[in-house]
C-alpha cells in the first residue's frame, strides 16, 4: 500500500494567487486577538467564502487582505509578491462593501469610470457604460446612486470593482442589505458573472446558505481562528468540530463508543465515516435520521414540527436528549406522536476537542 | 476598527499639537527666568490674592446670572406651550453677535455724564461699572452658550423618566429638581465651562468696566508697567485657574456618567400648560431680549442717528474693516488648514495619541487669549525676533485660538461620512491625494467654507490677542471700539461698533443654520 501525505496529494500545479501566512491582528483592549494565526491559500478563478458568526474575525481578515488593516504579524502574498506592507491602492485587490460605498456626488458612470485609473481619461466614460451594460444598467449611467434601489446599487458597486480589473475581488457581506427574494437571485447572477469572467473572489458572510451556494470552498472561522477549509460538501459532511457541524446547519451531536467503522450510541449502532476507537463525539445530520412510528415506551416523542415546503423539520425528545430530523413531506407526523429514531446515513467523527459540547 | 494613521495625516496633526504647546513652554521659560527671590515676591503679593478673589467672584457671578437667564429660557422654549419657539430660540442665540466690549459700550452708554440718560433726559444715572457692570456685560452676551446646551439637552430628554417619577407620586418641583436637573447636569456643566473660560479670558468688558481681574492686570503690566515677568506670572496663574475649571468639569462629569442624556429620543413629554404663568413668562423673556439685544441696538441707534459723529468717522469704517479682513482671511485659512488633519486623525484613526492631539487643539481655544498672546510674544522674542510686531504673529495667534472652532464643522461632517468611501477609492487604485480631492473634499466643501467663515468672523471681532500682537498702529474694528469707548468717545466708537454687530450677526446666522441642520 502506498502512503500519501496530504500535502503531496493536494499539491497544486501552479502557485496560489493569494496566500495568507499566520495572520494575527490584535485590537487595543482586547485580551484575545481578533484574528489569530490565519493561513489559507486561494487559486485563480476560485470563490472562497469566509464563514462565521459576527466577531469571529472574518471581516478583519478580509480587511487585512485589502490593506485597510495592517496585521500585527504574518504576511499576505499575491502570487509571489509579499503585499503585507503595500498600500491598498497598489495591491490590485478590489472590494465590494457591505454598504456599497458608491460615491453619492458622482453619477453611476462616473463611479465606474473612477475605477479605471489604468485607462486614458477619454476612454473611461464609454468603457464605464460597457461595464454597466454587463449588469443591464447602461441606460442608468447618468443617474446618481441615491436614485437606485438597493439591488441596483449593489450591482453598480460590483461592476465598479470589476472595472478596476483587480486580481482578486473581496465581498464583505454583499447580500445583507437585500431582501430575501432578491438575495437568492443576486447570488446566482453574481456567481455566474464571476465564473464567466474568471474572477477570483473571497466572500465574507455569516449566512451558511450563502456560503454554500456561492463558494467553491468554505473557510469556517471562530474567535479569530480558521477552523476548517474545504469544499462545501466536505465541510458539511465532515466538519472539523462540533462548532463547524452546528454552524453549517442543524446536526445531532452524539456521544458514542467507537469500534472501527461503527459506534455504539444512545440511538444504537451507527456507521462512521472513518475508522475510530474508544469514546467519540459524532455529528449526525438531521436528514440522516428516519422516523418510524412506534409505541415502544423507549421511543422518542415529537415536541415540535416545522413545515418547510419540500420537507418537515422535527424536534424530538427522548429522555433528557433532544434530536432533530428532516423528513420528506409525505406522511407527516403530528406533534406528540411517538417514533423510533433510525439512522439512515453515516455519522462523522469529530476530533477530541468537540467532546465537551452539549447534546442537541 | 482603526487603522494606523498614515504619515501625511499624522505629521501635520502632530505639528499642530506642537504649535499649541510650544508657546506655553516659552511662557513658562520666561516666568522662570527671574531669580527665585523675585519670583517669590511676584507670586506671593497681596495684590494677587485680591486679583484671584475678584476673578473668582466675577466668574461665579457670571455663572449665576447666565444660569438664571438661560435655564428658564431653555425650559420655556422646549417644554411649555409658550409658542413662537423658533423666534424665541433665535432671540436667545443672537446676543452672541454682540462682542463683550460692545455690550460694555452699551451699558456704559446708559449712565455717566455722556450717557444717553444724561443727554436725553438731563437725568444723570451713575456710570455702570465695576463688579456688577462686568457681570452684566459678560452675562448678557455669554448666556446663549448655556441656552443652546440646555435647549438641546431638554429636547433630547426621555419623557418616560419624568412620567415614571410622576407615577410614583412625586411633585412637579421634585421631578424638576431630581430628574430633569440631574439629567441636564452634563450640558449645564459644559455650558458653565465655556462661559467660565470666557469670564476668565475676557478683557474688553473688565477693562471698560474697570474691574481688576487677572486679565486686566496682565494687560496693564504688559502695556503700561512693562513688567513682563510679572505679566508672565499673572498669565500662568490665570492659566492655572482655567485648568482648574476644565478639570473640575471633567471630574464632576466622570462621577456623573450615568446622568448623561441620551440622544435621538423619539418621544417627548407633552408641553406644560403655562396658565396664569403666561404673563410672567413673557415679561421674563422680554426683559432678557431687551437687555441683551434691545440695549445695544438702542444705544448704537442713539449715537448713530441722534448724536452722530462727523461723517469722516463713518468713512473710516471701510478702511478699518478692510484692515481687519486682511489679517483675518489668512488666519481663517491657516486655522482651517490646521484643523483638517487634526479632525481627520481624530475621526478616522482614533487612538490614545489621536485623542491627545485633538485635545491639544482645544488649548488655544480654552486658554485665556491674553495668556496665549503673551506666550507668542515671548516665543517670538526668544526665537524669531523679526516676527515680533508683525502681522504674521497676529495671524498665528488668531489661528491657534480658532483651530478648535474650525474643527467643529469638519469633525461632524467627517463623522457622518462613511469610512468605506475612502476605502473604496483606495481599493479602486487611488492614492491618498486623489482620494482626498475626488472623494473627501467634495463632501467637506461646505464644512470647510463654514470653518473658514467661523474663524474669519471670530477674528474680525477679536480684541485681546489683537491688542497684544498687532503691529503698532494696526487698529482693527475691535481695537477702535475699545480704545474710543475707554476714552469716553461714545459717538466716535458707534459706527465701528455697529459694523461689528452687523458683521458678527452673520456668524450667528451661520451657527443658527448649523443648529437647524442638526435638528
Amino acid at each position: 500500500m502506498r502512503e500519501y501525505s496530504p500535502i503531496h496529494s493536494t499539491a497544486p500545479a501552479s502557485t496560489p494567487l493569494l496566500s495568507t501566512r499566520h495572520l494575527v491582528r490584535r485590537f487595543r483592549d482586547a485580551d484575545r486577538p481578533a484574528v489569530d494565526n490565519v493561513c489559507f491559500e486561494l487559486y485563480r478563478g476560485e470563490i472562497l467564502a469566509l464563514l462565521g458568526p459576527s466577531g469571529c474575525g472574518k471581516t478583519t481578515t478580509l480587511r487585512m487582505i485589502a490593506g485597510f488593516e495592517t496585521p500585527d504579524s504574518g504576511s499576505v502574498l499575491l502570487g509571489e509578491r509579499d503585499i503585507t506592507n503595500v498600500p491598498t491602492q497598489k495591491r490590485r485587490i478590489g472590494m465590494v462593501f457591505q454598504d456599497y460605498a458608491l460615491f453619492p456626488h458622482m453619477t453611476l458612470a462616473e463611479n465606474v469610470a473612477f475605477a479605471m485609473t489604468h485607462l486614458p481619461r477619454k476612454q473611461r466614460h464609454a468603457r464605464a457604460l460597457e461595464w454597466l451594460a454587463l449588469v443591464n444598467m447602461a441606460e442608468l449611467g447618468e443617474r446618481f446612486p441615491e436614485e437606485l434601489s438597493g439591488g441596483q446599487q449593489q450591482r453598480v458597486a460590483l461592476v465598479r470593482t470589476l472595472a478596476a480589473e483587480p486580481e482578486l475581488v473581496l465581498l464583505d457581506e454583499p447580500f445583507s442589505n437585500l431582501d430575501a427574494g432578491l438575495r437568492e437571485r443576486t447570488r446566482k447572477e453574481m456567481r455566474e458573472l464571476f465564473k464567466k469572467t474568471g474572477t477570483t473572489v473571497i466572500l465574507v458572510t455569516h449566512d451558511q446558505a450563502e456560503a454554500m451556494t456561492m463558494a467553491d470552498r468554505i473557510g469556517v472561522m471562530r474567535q479569530g481562528r480558521l477552523l476548517q477549509v474545504g469544499p462545501p460538501q466536505a465541510v458539511y459532511r465532515e466538519p472539523a468540530d462540533a462548532f463547524v457541524a452546528e454552524f453549517l446547519g442543524h446536526t445531532n451531536l452524539l456521544e458514542g463508543e467507537a469500534a472501527g467503522l461503527s459506534a455504539a450510541t444512545a440511538l444504537g449502532p451507527i456507521s462512521l465515516n472513518t475508522q475510530a476507537h474508544g469514546p467519540v463525539t459524532l455529528s449526525l445530520r438531521p436528514e440522516d435520521l428516519a422516523l418510524v412510528r412506534s409505541e415502544d415506551p423507549d421511543s422518542a416523542i415529537i415536541v415540535d414540527r416545522e413545515f418547510r415546503g419540500h420537507d418537515y423539520f422535527y424536534l424530538l425528545a427522548r429522555g433528557d436528549s433532544r434530536y432533530c430530523a428532516i423528513v420528506p413531506n409525505h406522511d407527516p407526523l403530528e406533534v406528540g406522536a411517538r417514533v423510533r429514531l433510525q439512522t439512515a446515513g453515516e455519522a462523522s467523527v469529530l476530533p477530541d476537542e468537540g467532546r465537551s459540547q452539549t447534546q442537541h | 476598527m482603526a487603522q494606523r494613521a498614515p504619515l501625511h495625516i499624522l505629521a501635520p496633526a502632530l505639528l499642530v499639537a506642537v504649535a499649541m504647546v510650544v508657546p506655553l513652554g516659552y511662557l513658562g521659560l520666561r516666568a522662570f527666568q527671574a531669580d527665585p527671590q523675585t519670583v517669590m515676591d511676584l507670586v506671593f503679593r497681596e495684590r494677587n490674592l485680591h486679583l484671584l478673589i475678584n476673578t473668582l467672584k466675577l466668574s461665579f457671578g457670571v455663572l449665576v446670572v447666565t444660569t438664571i437667564i438661560a435655564l428658564p429660557l431653555a425650559w420655556l422654549v422646549t417644554r411649555t406651550d409658550m409658542g413662537h419657539r423658533r423666534l424665541l430660540t433665535i432671540l436667545g442665540v443672537v446676543p452672541l453677535a454682540v462682542p463683550g466690549y460692545v455690550m460694555a459700550y452699551a451699558l456704559i452708554g446708559i449712565g455717566g455724564h455722556y450717557g444717553i440718560t444724561a443727554q436725553l433726559f438731563d437725568w444723570q444715572l451713575p456710570r455702570i461699572q465695576g463688579y456688577w457692570g462686568a457681570v452684566a456685560g459678560l452675562s448678557l452676551y455669554t448666556f446663549p452658550y448655556l441656552f443652546l446646551n440646555l435647549r438641546s439637552a431638554l429636547l433630547g430628554l426621555d419623557a418616560s423618566l419624568e412620567e415614571s417619577a410622576r407615577s410614583m407620586g412625586h411633585s412637579e418641583t421634585a421631578i424638576f429638581r431630581r430628574i430633569i436637573l440631574s439629567q441636564l447636569m452634563p450640558s449645564l456643566m459644559a455650558g458653565w465651562l465655556v462661559i467660565g473660560l470666557y469670564a476668565l479670558g475676557d478683557f474688553g468688558v473688565v477693562a471698560l468696566m474697570r474691574y481688576e481681574v487677572f486679565s486686566y492686570a496682565i494687560f496693564n503690566q504688559y502695556s503700561g508697567a512693562f513688567d513682563r515677568i510679572y505679566a508672565a506670572w499673572l498669565s500662568l496663574m490665570l492659566l492655572a485657574i482655567a485648568l482648574v475649571f476644565v478639570m473640575s468639569e471633567s471630574v464632576i462629569l466622570r462621577r456623573r456618567r450615568l446622568a448623561s442624556t441620551g440622544r435621538g429620543v423619539e418621544r417627548h413629554a407633552p408641553p406644560h400648560q403655562l396658565g396664569k404663568w403666561r404673563i410672567p413668562a413673557w415679561v421674563f423673556v422680554s426683559v432678557v431680549v431687551l437687555a441683551s439685544l434691545g440695549l445695544p441696538v438702542v444705544i448704537l441707534a442713539y449715537w448713530l442717528l441722534m448724536a452722530p459723529p462727523p461723517l469722516s468717522f463713518f468713512l473710516e469704517v471701510p478702511l478699518v474693516f478692510a484692515r481687519s479682513a486682511v489679517a483675518a482671511m489668512p488666519a481663517a485659512l491657516l486655522a482651517t488648514a490646521m484643523a483638517l488633519p487634526v479632525a481627520y486623525l481624530a475621526v478616522r484613526h482614533p487612538s490614545r495619541m489621536a485623542n491627545a492631539v485633538e485635545r491639544s487643539a482645544y488649548i488655544g481655544y480654552a486658554i485665556p487669549p491674553l495668556t496665549l498672546a503673551l506666550a507668542l510674544v515671548f516665543l517670538a522674542l526668544n526665537t524669531v525676533t523679526v516676527l515680533y510686531q508683525t502681522l504674521a504673529l497676529l495671524i498665528l495667534g488668531w489661528a491657534l485660538a480658532t483651530v478648535a472652532l474650525a474643527m467643529g464643522p469638519l469633525r461632524s461632517t467627517l463623522m457622518q461620512m462613511r469610512p468605506s468611501m475612502e476605502e473604496a477609492a483606495h481599493s479602486l487604485g487611488h492614492g491618498p491625494s486623489s482620494t482626498f480631492f475626488n472623494v473627501v473634499f467634495p463632501h467637506l466643501r461646505k464644512s470647510i467654507l463654514a470653518a473658514l467663515a467661523l474663524v474669519f468672523l471670530f477674528c474680525m471681532k477679536e480684541l485681546p490677542i489683537t491688542f497684544l500682537l498687532a503691529p503698532t498702529g494696526y487698529t482693527t474694528l475691535a481695537v477702535t471700539v475699545f480704545s474710543r469707548t475707554s476714552e469716553g468717545m461714545m459717538a466716535e466708537a458707534a459706527p465701528f461698533a455697529a459694523a461689528i454687530m452687523l458683521f458678527s450677526g452673520l456668524s450667528v446666522a451661520l451657527i443658527l443654520n448649523r443648529e437647524g441642520d442638526r435638528h
